[in-house]
């Protein structure tokens, strides 16, 4: 993989994220046990595993809305386990959540607007945004790389799915990301809606990292260089997708045999 | 600048900047209603009678006020406050008690420019606080708490005599005189009335497209994104209640000055709860809908007993209409004469023409 590796070169050395025996209970139950991972900067990586696995709940740690019972997550080598999530946000973590978390009230121009302005100053601004304002015209921006120019001003709650899976992504790339988490953003989407989601991903700038999770193989295993594979709470395999694809114990576990 | 836009998405310059205006300007200045109400609440004295100027719009205006800080609250924010009107009587208060009353025991004897931004400041203070506490709740405990509150400060003023003069209250509070004019005097108070509405009125308006109203906005949709987005939602929503004080503040500096008396029965949980009657009656979608229901409310207040005693009723009931009229609003439209008046409008007009308000939500 040596495009890989000459992406990889260019944006430095050290860790974008790095979690050391995270650990997360509700109540009694380990939703996650001893999880350490390190991701590159720059890297994409694909969490796979059943339902209950603990893939959203390891976002949930990563970004803070739930804080791990233990463990430490470092973000660019800064230990951020303690922080509030809308901190980690700050320093340029994202994320897109599973079931889409927009604002249905407001028109989408406002839901990427308001992701602008989350990531820089003015958030408690008495100022209306005039007609040259800078973070106007980056959502403008997002929202025409999401194809959703059209519907610009309509309220979310009038979107289709599609519409609003493409907007959960816009919200995460708002400002200058340099890790993103997306949560099964192919969710609910149509074959097209599939390719130009992929497009969207593999057009991503090369120092933006994510992990995805996501169900459907032909999605994820063609945006990423890396694949973890998750079982009842534990990091079960880390490799190469080809390596995790072909691998025995993953494919009775998860792929079902038969799948190519 | 974001790399993600310097990557890819420069390609597409902003194509649709021309016709922003018509959505992020000012909502009403091409609707017609809004000139013809805005030019009849101006020549208002040459209409209305000293008693209709003042018992009705005056206290229409003060009430819908106080009504609007909730809105602010609880149509931008889903935080429903019940203390609004205990912030408003704070102030009215405070007013008395650095201004002039007839107790030279309490009152310090400001002068009213003096002892105005001191009660101000001190009741954004207090609603500020009462906020911060609020905010570690969600839906009924927000409730309960604001109502706690307000119960509170009502049994203290009752109780208290060495500020808030017990059940007495503070009598002939002074009300200001300058530039040759007594601002009490009809004419001029409804018009300083109408320019504190006004006021606060646009104020919230402008507020709710401005970055802090917009996040307001999205804290009430989706807090849990919100923080994902970078904002501390909590602190967002102590701001609000800042800005809900310093409005609920300001009408009960006109309240005070318009019964020239503050007392514990102003600040009672009933008259709390009036607040949240106005607000819902009007509708809490848009600013408009408070004043909407504190004149529904006020007319109903003033006239409903007469009414009553007309078709032989005791006229005592008129709560009772009130009470039906709030039931009837409630059930057929969850926002308010607003609301009613909004769906009124969109099936006089073709299929094609999108509302531009933001309907109901939840």
């Amino acid at each position: 993989m040596d495009s890989v590796a000459q992406r990889l070169s260019v944006v430095g050395s050290g860790s974008a994220l790095e979690l050391r025996g995270v650990t997360r209970l509700f109540g009694a139950l380990a939703a996650l046990t001893d999880v350490t991972i390190t991701v590159r900067p720059g890297e994409r990586r694909a969490v796979l595993g059943s339902n209950g696995a603990g893939k959203t709940t390891l976002f949930n740690c990563i970004t803070g809305d739930f804080p791990p019972s233990s463990g430490t997550i470092r973000f660019f080598g800064e230990d951020v386990t303690h922080y509030p999530p809308y901190e980690r946000i700050r320093r340029g973590l994202r994320r897109t959540y599973q079931i889409s978390a927009l604002f249905p009230g407001l028109t989408v121009q406002d839901n990427v607007y308001l992701a602008c302005r989350g990531v820089s100053r003015g958030r408690f601004s008495f100022l209306r945004p005039g007609q040259n304002d800078a973070l106007m015209h980056a959502a403008d921006g997002l929202v025409q790389a999401v194809h959703l120019a059209a519907v610009k001003d309509q309220r979310v709650a009038e979107l289709a799915h599609g519409q609003q899976r493409q907007l959960e992504i816009a919200l995460a790339l708002a400002g200058a990301p340099r890790f993103v988490l997306f949560d099964e953003p192919a969710a609910g989407l149509s074959p097209t809606e599939r390719a130009e989601l992929v497009e969207i991903l593999t057009s991503l700038p090369a120092h933006i990292g994510y992990i995805i999770i996501e169900h459907d193989m032909d999605v994820a295993l063609r945006v990423v260089e890396s694949v973890t594979m998750m079982h009842n709470g534990r990091i079960f395999k880390e490799g190469l997708p080809e390596e995790i694809q072909s691998d025995p114990e993953v494919q009775e576990l998860y792929l079902g045999g038969g799948h190519e | 600048m974001s790399v993600t836009h310097d990557a890819r998405i420069q390609v597409h310059k902003p194509a649709t900047a021309a016709h922003r205006p018509s959505v992020r300007g000012w909502p009403d200045v091409n609707n017609p209603a809004a000139w013809i109400v805005a030019a009849i609440l101006l020549i208002m004295p040459l209409i209305a009678n000293g008693f209709f100027l003042i018992e009705i719009f005056a206290t229409t205006l003060i009430l819908g006020t106080i009504a609007l800080s909730l809105m602010l609250l609880a149509g931008y924010g889903g935080m429903v406050s019940l203390m609004q009107l205990t912030i408003a009587g704070f102030c009215a208060y405070m007013v008395a008690v650095f201004g002039t009353s007839d107790n030279a025991n309490i009152s310090l004897g400001w002068p009213w420019w003096l002892a105005v931004p001191m009660a101000l400041t001190l009741a954004t203070v207090f609603g500020t606080l009462g906020g911060a506490l609020a905010v570690r709740t969600e839906g009924i405990y927000t409730i309960m708490i604001t109502l706690a509150i307000g119960a509170a400060f009502y049994y203290f003023t009752n109780q208290n005599w060495a500020i808030f003069n017990g059940h007495t209250g503070i009598n002939n509070v002074a009300t200001p005189h300058f530039w040759g004019v007594n601002w009490r005097a009809d004419i001029p108070f409804y018009y300083l009335v109408l320019a504190v509405a006004a006021l606060c009125y646009f104020a919230v308006d402008y507020v709710s497209r401005a970055p802090f109203g917009l996040a307001l906005q999205g804290v009430r949709d989706n807090p849990r994104r919100m923080a994902a987005l970078g904002f501390n939602v909590n602190a967002h929503r102590v701001a609000a209640y800042a800005l809900a004080s310093f409005i609920a503040g300001l009408a009960g500096v006109l309240q005070v000055w318009n019964y020239r008396q503050i007392s514990p029965g102003s600040v009672s949980v009933g008259a709390c709860i009036d607040i949240l009657i106005i607000a819902v009656v009007g509708g809490i979608t848009r600013p408009i809908g408070p004043y909407i229901g504190a004149l529904v409310f006020v007319l109903l207040r003033t006239f409903a007993l007469d009414f009553l005693v007309k078709i032989g009723l005791d006229g005592n009931r008129f709560r009772l209409l009130i009470g039906l009229g709030f039931l009837a609003i409630v059930f057929w439209s969850s926002d308010g004469v607003i609301g009613l008046w909004q769906r009124w409008r969109q099936s006089q007009r073709p299929q094609t023409d999108r509302p531009s308000g933001r309907g109901g939500h939840g």
